[in-house]
Formats: structure tokens, C-alpha cells, sequence
């Protein structure tokens, strides 16, 4: 059982990181290869803020804060660049974010901080709270698709141009893109870092970012039931299967690329496919 | 002199960076696909010339097999990998080849085993003393080799038909594509010699260090990502001086300010100071 709990609560926060990254690629269409670094963000400030002593329910704004204003400072590169330049530049911020947390003493450099104080919940509470903000994160989501924002979003990632001769203030809604979906990193990191109870450089690297990449192309670039299934099947699939656990960046590395190779709208694409095939009468 | 000391070093690194970001930049000049899976070139080059001098004792025979071997798989993953996808929006082809890349990493592990690969005699590995530092013969070669073999690919690209063909496809993709240019050849010939380039890097490297091992591409290859992105995608010259640039302000950057930052990240602040400053690179044009 506490397996299991363990299990379903890692599963909750990557939901939340695939969830905040798929508004910003998938809604937004701004290309993050650095998202592990608002992940990191918020993790730190939690164990920072938890081992002064604040407890659990205080310290998850100012996480989801700090990691936000980090978004936005990105955003801002998000107005300068664009496409290619801009995957490289947050690229090159997730390894800012590493290379400046491994030699700093105080965020514990390469040994990260140990020993942060839990929630006060058993691992089934603890899973149950993280599964309940990963359902919060997934109805925002939703309802940002639904909204005016998310109409906005979804122009902007069609044609930048044509969006902004529409007078869409695009780049006020990039920032918005950027800040929204780095906060839901940052309380992320935030239920790592209580869940886990431990920080380090380690899990916040760039294989970690193209980890949660994969979950948003894999279930579906843009699609919330899509991204949350493909959050649920690479976080279960390598610790059910031992084989596949010591061949996770395989998994990772191929599925991303047979993904975008054959069938780029993942596995949401494939179901409207499939139920496309199957609501159309057969041609005789 | 710890000034001439470091400089040298960086300019080492920076050939190294070099020989990998050529390749890159001849890819994205002619498909505008970021080839993250160039890394991949490098790593199978230091491999295989590792493998290959140790079972033939023949240290340039190896690099030649490991050049031609590399520049074959580099065909192979432009006929299957990125022909197919060129017409999806391009950060499509830059997942995917993200996706080869983690893939190609985990499959060397599996073929060459986790703990690396080393020369059992490892060959130019004696030193020569030069002022006041010494370099291994290896060092040298590199640099010589870096720069010979760029200057080769300066006069292909300015000179013969094939770079005439290349720069009118970076130029103008719709009219090369009218003219009839851009065909499966010269994309093959691109991805051929740029993946060679790649693998004698990944050998150079192997034999400095006397050691070939699964990762060793990912720090070049994000390294080199950066260099092209600097000198503005797609142009060779500007590609080669920010190479040498990076390598050197790294070098320096290490001893003065590597206690607030580690060597990757100097690269990549480096690398955000310039495109905030200039979005579409140093040598980029508008």
C-alpha cells in the first residue's frame, strides 16, 4: 500500500508538471526544453521554507510564486525569440538553474538539502492530497481551453502574426502562458519536496524536462485527458515493469520519437482516429 | 602564464566544439532541423576509432572507418528519420531528434556496455613543451586537424557546386527547390559530411581523454546547439569563431567565475547575455 501510495503521489506531480507545460507548448505553442528548472525553483523554496520551520500549507504560494516569477523573466525571452531560438534558450536556462544550484552552499550544492520536514500526512493522505491538485490543475486546464484566454492562446500558437494584427495582445498572454504554467511547476516541486523529503540538483536536469515533454507529446500535444494519460503511462510503465525500468531513457528517447514520427497528436490524436474510423460507415 | 595557459585550453575545447557545430549548422542551413542527434555522430566516432585502433593498432586507419561509418548512419537518419517529418512545423523534427538523440545514448550502453571504452595504447598521447605549458601531441592535432578540416569545408561551401547548391538552399529554399538543386543527394552528401566531422571530433575527444563512454555526446551536443544558435543558424564562418569563442570564454570563465557558476552554465549565460541582446544571433541577419 504505501508502495502504491508513493507510487500514485510521484504520478500526481508529474501530471501537475505535464499539465503547466502543456499550456504553455501545447496551448501557448512556446517551445520549454527548461521546465524541469521551474520544477527545481519551487522544490527549493519549499524545502528552503520548510526547513525554517513554515508549515506545509504556507509554503505552497510562495513555491508556486517564485517559480511564476521565474516564468515570467523567461517569458520575456519568449518576446525576444522565437521557435528554434527560443527551445535552445530555455534549454540553456535549465542549465543555468542546475549550474547555479550546484555551487551554491546554502541550497546544499551537489549533496541538495536532506531531512525537510513532511506534511504531517501519511503516504495515503499525502498521495490522495497530490492526486487532488493534479484534479485541480487538470480542471483549470480545462477551463482555460474553454475560455477567452484559451481562444487567444490557441491563435497564438497558430500565427503569431495574424494574432497580433487581430489586436490580441499577444505578448501579455505569452507572459500569462509562461506564469501560469511555471506556477503549477512550482507546486510541483513544492509536493516533491515534502513528499520526498529530499532535494537535489539531480532531479531537476535536462533529461528531466524532455521526461515531462514526453508526457505532453506522447498523450497529445494540447489535448488534458491526452497529457494526463501520457503523464499516468510513463510514470507507471517503468516502475510496473522492472524490464523497462532500466531501460527508461530507451523508452523515453523512442517513444518520443516514434511518437512524433507516426502519429504527432499522441495518443489523444490516435483515440480521435480511432473513434473517427469507428463513428464513419465502412466504404463498400 | 596562466593567461596563454587558458587560452590554448579554450582553444582546444573550442576546435572540438567546432568540428561537432559545423555539422550542425550545414543541417539546420539546409532543412532547418535542429540535429540534436548529431551528438549521437560523436559519441559512435569516438567509439568506433577507439574499438578500431585497439583491434587493428592502426590509429588512422580507425579514424577514416570511424568518419565513413558515422557519415552512413548520418544518411540513414536523414532517408528515415527526418525526410518523413520535414513538412510538420519544425519543433516536430527537434522532439523527435531529441527523442533519437536519448534513444541512440541508451542503445551505446547497451552495445558497448556502461563503463566506457579506452585505447589500450592510446597513440600522440606523449607531450612537447611550448613556452611555458605542455600540450599532448593529441591537443595539437586537434586544433591543426579542426582547423584544416573547416577551412576544407570553407572552400567546398564557397567554391564547388555542392556549397553553391547549399547556399542557395540556406538563401532561398522555394527557388533551390525550382531549380531543381535540393534533391535527396545533396542532403545526403550534408548529412554524410557533417556526421563525419561529428565522429572525428568524438575520436579526438576519445584520444585526449583516452576514453569513450555512452554520454560523452550530450554536453557537446547541447554545447553545440548553443554555438550555432549564437552565430546566428546556419552560417559556417560566424559557426567556427563562436566555437572558438565559447571555448575560450569558457576556459577563462572557469577560473574567474566558476565558484557562482559551473562550466555548462557559463556557456548558456553566455549564450542568453547574447541572444537578449540580439535575437537572431551575432552574425544573424534583420
Amino acid at each position: 500500500m504505501d508502495y502504491a501510495a508513493s507510487l500514485l503521489t510521484v504520478a500526481g506531480i508529474n501530471i501537475i508538471l505535464a499539465l503547466g507545460l502543456n499550456l504553455i507548448t501545447g496551448y501557448c505553442g512556446q517551445i520549454s526544453l527548461g521546465h524541469a528548472a521551474f520544477y527545481g525553483m519551487g522544490a527549493y523554496c519549499a524545502a528552503l521554507m520548510a526547513k525554517a520551520g513554515w508549515p506545509f500549507f504556507a509554503v505552497l504560494l510562495p513555491a508556486m510564486a517564485v517559480a511564476g516569477v521565474l516564468g515570467i523573466v523567461v517569458g520575456f525571452a519568449a518576446l525576444r525569440v522565437r521557435h528554434d531560438f527560443l527551445a535552445i534558450t530555455t534549454m540553456g536556462v535549465g542549465f543555468l538553474f542546475l549550474g547555479i544550484v550546484r555551487q551554491q552552499e546554502w541550497l546544499g550544492g551537489e549533496m541538495g538539502i536532506y531531512n525537510i520536514p513532511g506534511a504531517g500526512l501519511d503516504s495515503t493522505g499525502y498521495m490522495l492530497l497530490t492526486l487532488g491538485f493534479a484534479a485541480l490543475a487538470a480542471a483549470l486546464s480545462a477551463h482555460i481551453k474553454r475560455s477567452w484566454m484559451g481562444r487567444v492562446f490557441n491563435a497564438i500558437a497558430d500565427d503569431e502574426d495574424a494574432a497580433l494584427t487581430a489586436g490580441v495582445n499577444v505578448a501579455g498572454y505569452k507572459l500569462a502562458a509562461f506564469a501560469i504554467g511555471t506556477a503549477m511547476a512550482g507546486l510541483a516541486g513544492a509536493l516533491y519536496a515534502h513528499g520526498i523529503r529530499y532535494v537535489g540538483p539531480e532531479s531537476f536536469g535536462f533529461v528531466d524536462s524532455v521526461a515531462i515533454l514526453c508526457m505532453v507529446v506522447v498523450g497529445g500535444v494540447g489535448s488534458v485527458p491526452g497529457v494526463i494519460a501520457g503523464a499516468l503511462l510513463l510514470t507507471l510503465l517503468p516502475q510496473l515493469l522492472q524490464v523497462v525500468s532500466d531501460y527508461r531513457l530507451l523508452l523515453y528517447g523512442g517513444l518520443l520519437f516514434l511518437v512524433t514520427r507516426f502519429s504527432p497528436g499522441g495518443m489523444a490524436g490516435m483515440a480521435r482516429a480511432i473513434a473517427a474510423a469507428a463513428g464513419r460507415p465502412r466504404a463498400s | 602564464m596562466l593567461f596563454l595557459d587558458l587560452f590554448v585550453e579554450g582553444l582546444v575545447q573550442g576546435s572540438i566544439y567546432a568540428l561537432i557545430a559545423i555539422g550542425l549548422t550545414l543541417v539546420y542551413g539546409l532543412l532547418r532541423i535542429l540535429h540534436v542527434a548529431h551528438a549521437g555522430m560523436f559519441t559512435l566516432g569516438g567509439y568506433l576509432s577507439v574499438w578500431a585502433t585497439n583491434a587493428s593498432g592502426s590509429f588512422v586507419l580507425s579514424l577514416l572507418a570511424a568518419a565513413l561509418a558515422a557519415g552512413v548512419a548520418g544518411i540513414l537518419v536523414y532517408r528515415l528519420c527526418y525526410r518523413p517529418i520535414l513538412h510538420r512545423p519544425p519543433h516536430v523534427a527537434l522532439i523527435a531528434s531529441i527523442g533519437l538523440y536519448v534513444g541512440m545514448e541508451e542503445l551505446f550502453r547497451l552495445f558497448f556496455g556502461p563503463y566506457g571504452m579506452s585505447h589500450t595504447d592510446p597513440p600522440l598521447s606523449e607531450t612537447v613543451g611550448f613556452f611555458s605549458m605542455r600540450l599532448k601531441y593529441a591537443e595539437i592535432a586537434i586544433m591543426a586537424g579542426a582547423v584544416a578540416l573547416i577551412s576544407a569545408l570553407a572552400v567546398v561551401v564557397n567554391k564547388t557546386r555542392l556549397g553553391m547548391a547549399w547556399r542557395a538552399t540556406v538563401a532561398e529554399p522555394q527557388m533551390a527547390l525550382s531549380c531543381g538543386i535540393n534533391n535527396d543527394r545533396i542532403r545526403d552528401l550534408i548529412f554524410f559530411i557533417g556526421s563525419a566531422l561529428a565522429a572525428l571530433a568524438g575520436a579526438m575527444v576519445a584520444l585526449v581523454n583516452n576514453y569513450a563512454e555512452p554520454t560523452m555526446g550530450a554536453v557537446p551536443a547541447y554545447k553545440a546547439l548553443a554555438i550555432i544558435v549564437l552565430a546566428g543558424l546556419g552560417d559556417v564562418g560566424g559557426t567556427l569563431l563562436a566555437a572558438l569563442a565559447l571555448g575560450v570564454i569558457e576556459s577563462f570563465g572557469t577560473i574567474y567565475l566558476g565558484k557562482a557558476l559551473d562550466r555548462d552554465a557559463i556557456a548558456f549565460a553566455f549564450m542568453i547575455v547574447v541572444l537578449m541582446l540580439r535575437p537572431r544571433g551575432i552574425f544573424g541577419k534583420g
